[in-house]
């Protein structure tokens, strides 16, 4: 592990969050003068810096900051909502207007307000989120040079795409007319490279990235570089299949957007609009026994950590899926009234989910023990396109990557499709892999499906 | 009435104390011996949205967001700011930080002098040309009409929304314009539910145009029977098969095709850096005979639409691909300038936050000659296929995807049962050599398109006539079925 980040600790985040803070409650209360039962304001400020180095040279230099409020007022069940991103007072007056304006129109819905006050979060660990980088424009250009020129090194390798450098902070605060007042800071940073290989007329491209709270996480720049052009690399001569049922493997970095689907169809949005084809189904397996999946909100640096949800809902660990069936569903408080359940502090998304590694035979797999254990059948790495229906369950998606026979890679594939029913995908889970990809807030390994339609040739 | 940059100059430079002289001084400050260009962006947009659900109006939210975007180019650097305040020492610091990127130096803009532009829609303000309480009457009708068509429909979603977006731009080339731009749109989903199944349909459209457009025309209700429609159709459906085969294509949104297959490899920026399976292939025969692609950002109304592009560069109609052949790319300044191309009024972005790049306006292929019903009657066995949902495309290898949620069997020479969705894949640079019948009933699609590429988004449409392509991939699930 190489570092050659610089850090600083000494920051004003801390009165910056103050600032929001104090501007969040002088809302509140200004929404509460105009007539407003009850009140809730997020408030925000981000900066950042963006480089981007193509065939060694500086291409795109950009800097942001960006600043935005927005309020939600109820009088009585009426709601009404305004954001801005001008924080001028006359423009924060304008917006209270607009919102209290609002809710004359819209009609009283029984469910609509604050989540219980009982419920708000009282205690606020430290959950090592904020790691500024005290980024330079020259040190930047100087790391995404590296990145390239490790990856363009490579034989295969006949164009770039460029590689890209971010450091990014980002201050929130929640507040609400029970009081609540809760602040947030977090810090993102990323590295990424996106390379050309080429054979003759054909091209492939693919990358890699990096993306962590802190830049001391960073593995080695070069290695970045190395990995994007292996990877585009390897597709040099992808085929089509034939048409074919086979096992389906997807690596880590699509195999989260499974599990994706899964909180997509139980989530409180989906359940109250009977949008989902896992209606009714808290206490009923949904997937293969040995299948866990625990939402952790308390990772330090966890991509999605955080102690309170979107309407200041204290969060908790809790298991969505035990032994395969499926324990509770991911809602706010305006889905669980609807549902007349509790809310699971998920306004907002979930905050990080952890899928357990295991398998029907119950040992786990890394992702070579896992293309043994397929035999034959097809290794997803890129997924295209949206055909997901979340109210079927109906998938036909896009799909690249690798033929495997006899446990072992044999020839890249692309322009073909891989189908079926999310319902019997689920239940057809051989295994998911101990290879956990860390870049996102969904953890998950490889995961093996017994069988899905792939459509080719 | 004003003219756009009357308006712009008011609801943009006044409020801060600017003046269009202050903006040469703002180009002093950028410009230096190795700039070649610069740009000043200033945007003042305001939107809402209304939604209605359960039967009740329970959500309206609205919005404003305003700020100017400062960007200086350097050969094929490009530096760029923004700030949300539009004041004078605020331009100048994002001045002096997207000029980070070029030695010191002084230099000087061009004077900035006006161009006149044609107005491809009304400058009045969407938002406020209705009142609140019209806006929710119009939600309650759709809403009882697709409640009202079948007892099946168990949930109805309804929302509209609008955006007034005024722009006005000063670059460095003495380009001085503005635009105001009006957007409107009306969407409608439903749930049906029949013997424990469940299925969802959804319409909607707009464009840039008055909500009362949309509602006097008749369209906004044609939107809600159509989402039912849909809906009931696919209570009906089968599973799809999967292979290779003949596909039929309706006339309309079915354009998503070209916007993923030959669309975004058309695009400037990519073909200057040879990432695009299409680059280097100006000139070459990449579509069947007949086969004629545009993208024309000049149709009064349409939602993919501009008067002027984000750079002050009026909209062409470009043609792309000529009887068969590669003939245009879409272009921005700055890629048109690198390759010694000109602009072709491309130049977009999704905010003054964002750098402008090479985009679509509105894409649709010229119609030809066939009758759509003769078309159906050519095809032994194959998919016909009405409406899509979003596509994908990596333009590097040329690969593509789009997804369509109404389909149907074409079995000797007739359509017969509705089948599921299902995600359609064939490669770009080939597809439209594939094209066997051109319908004679060119449709642009409802007014629904957004595109993205990196990270940003911009309306757009897309539109074709009926259109017989042999030999597609269909990813369904029924193995064997249409490999017949």
């Amino acid at each position: 592990m190489k570092v050659n980040a610089n850090i600083v600790t000494a920051d004003d985040s801390a009165a910056e969050l103050d600032r929001l803070a104090e501007l969040a409650e002088d809302v509140i209360h200004r929404a509460r003068a105009a007539g407003a039962s009850q009140a809730e304001v997020s408030a925000s400020v981000s900066s950042g810096l963006s480089v981007n180095v193509r065939l060694g040279e500086v291409e795109t230099v950009e800097r942001n900051r960006d600043r935005g409020f927005g309020l939600t007022v109820y009088f009585g069940q009426r709601k009404g909502s305004a954001s801005t991103a001008d924080l001028k007072p006359a423009s924060i007056e304008a917006t209270i207007a607009q919102a209290c304006a609002i809710a004359r129109f819209t009609e009283p819905d029984p469910y609509a307000g604050l989540a219980d006050a009982a419920l708000m979060q009282t205690d606020f660990p430290d959950l090592d989120l904020w790691h500024p980088w005290r980024l330079d424009v020259d040190r930047a250009i100087e790391i995404g040079r590296e990145v390239e020129a490790a990856g363009h090194a490579h034989d295969a390798i006949t164009n770039s795409e460029g590689a890209g450098v971010q450091g990014g902070d980002a201050l929130g605060v929640y507040a609400n007319s029970h009081g609540f007042v809760g602040r947030e800071r977090g810090s993102h940073h990323s590295i990424s490279c996106s390379l050309i290989a080429g054979q003759g007329d054909a091209m492939q491209r693919d990358g890699w990235y990096e993306y962590v709270r802190d830049a001391h996480e960073f593995p080695a720049f070069d290695a970045i570089g190395r990995k994007a052009a292996d990877r585009a690399a390897a597709r040099l001569g992808a085929r089509k299949l034939s048409t074919r049922e086979c096992p389906v493997l997807f690596v880590p970095e699509v195999a989260r957007s499974l599990i994706g689907h899964l909180v997509g169809a139980v989530s409180g949005g989906a359940l109250y609009r009977r949008a989902s084809f896992l209606l009714d189904h808290a206490g009923k397996p949904v997937l293969p026994d040995f299948v866990r999946i625990v939402e952790k909100p308390f990772l330090p640096r966890g991509h999605a950590s955080a102690s309170f949800d979107g309407e200041g809902v204290a969060t908790g660990e809790s298991a969505l899926v035990e032994r395969g069936v499926l324990q509770r569903y991911v809602l706010g408080s305006y889905s669980a009234r609807k549902l007349g359940l509790q809310t699971t502090g998920n306004a907002g998304g979930v905050h990080n989910l952890e899928v357990a590694a295991g398998s029907v035979d119950g040992s786990a797999f890394g992702f070579d023990e896992l293309l043994r254990k397929m035999g034959t059948g097809l290794v997803v790495t890129e997924l295209i396109g949206h055909g997901v229906s979340i109210v079927t369950g109906d998938y036909s998606r896009g799909a690249a990557g690798f033929w495997v026979e006899n446990g072992a890679i044999v020839y890249p594939v692309q322009e073909i499709t891989i189908a079926g029913n999310l319902r019997d995908i689920f239940m057809q889970m051989q295994a998911i892999g101990t290879d956990v990809d860390l870049r996102s807030s969904i953890l998950t390994g490889s995961i093996l499906i017994g069988k899905m339609t792939i459509a080719g040739e | 009435m004003d003219s756009p940059l009357a308006l712009a100059e008011r609801s943009l430079l006044a409020p801060g104390g600017l003046s269009t002289h202050d903006l040469e001084r703002v180009f002093s400050r950028v410009m230096a011996p190795s700039i070649d260009a610069a740009d000043l962006y200033f945007q003042h947009s305001r939107s809402e949205s209304w939604v209605l659900e359960d039967g009740i109006v329970r959500d309206g939210s609205h919005s404003i967001e305003q700020g100017v975007g400062v960007r200086a180019v350097s050969g094929d650097k490009t530096g760029f700011a923004y700030s949300d305040d539009i004041v004078l020492p605020q331009l100048l610091e994002a001045a002096s930080s997207a000029r980070a990127i070029a030695r010191d130096g002084n230099g000087a803009g061009k004077p900035l002098a006006v161009r006149g532009t044609r107005a491809l829609y009304p400058a009045d303000n969407p938002i406020d040309g209705m009142d609140n309480a019209a806006k929710i009457a119009l939600l309650r009708e759709l809403d009882a009409l697709a409640r009202s068509l079948d007892s099946r429909i168990k949930q109805v979603i309804v929302s509209v929304n609008a955006t007034h977006d005024s722009v006005l731009i000063a670059a460095a080339d003495g380009t001085l314009a503005a635009d105001v731009r009006p957007l409107t749109r009306v969407n409608v989903q439903v749930i049906a539910e029949q013997n424990g199944r469940r299925e969802s349909g959804y319409s909607g459209g707009g464009g840039r145009c008055a909500y009362r457009e949309l509602i006097e025309s008749g369209r906004a209700h044609g939107w809600a029977r159509e989402a039912v429609r849909q809906a009931l159709l696919n209570l009906d459906a089968v599973d799809a098969p999967a292979g290779t085969m003949d596909v039929v294509l309706g006339p309309g949104w079915p354009g998503v095709l070209l916007h993923e297959a030959i669309g975004h490899g058309l695009e400037g920026d990519f073909n200057r850096k040879g990432t695009s399976a299409f680059a280097g292939r100006m000139g070459d025969k990449v579509a069947a005979d007949g086969v004629t692609v545009v993208d024309d950002g000049t149709l009064p109304g349409r939602r993919g639409s501009l008067s002027i592009d984000d750079e002050g560069t009026p909209t062409h109609c470009t043609t792309l691909i000529e009887n068969g052949r590669l003939v245009g790319y879409m272009q921005d300044k700055h890629n048109a300038r690198l390759m010694g191309m000109a602009p072709t009024g491309n130049g977009r972005r999704e905010s003054f936050a964002h750098l402008p790049m090479p985009r679509m306006t509105n894409t649709y292929m010229l119609a030809g000659e066939h009758d759509p019903a003769e078309i159906i009657a050519s095809v032994e066995r194959g998919l016909y296929a009405v409406n899509f949902g979003g596509g994908q495309v990596d333009i590097t290898n040329g690969k593509f995807v789009f997804s369509a949620n109404e389909a149907y069997l074409i079995e000797h020479g007739r359509i017969t049962r509705p089948v599921k969705g299902a995600t359609l894949i064939g490669s770009g640079p080939d597809v439209l050599t594939r094209v066997a019948m051109l319908g004679n009933d060119l449709k642009l699609d409802e007014g629904v398109g957004v595109c993205g590429k990196e990270g940003q988004s911009v309306p757009v449409g897309v539109g074709m006539p009926t259109t017989k392509i042999t030999a597609m991939t269909v990813g369904g699930t029924q193995a064997g079925v249409g490999n017949g």
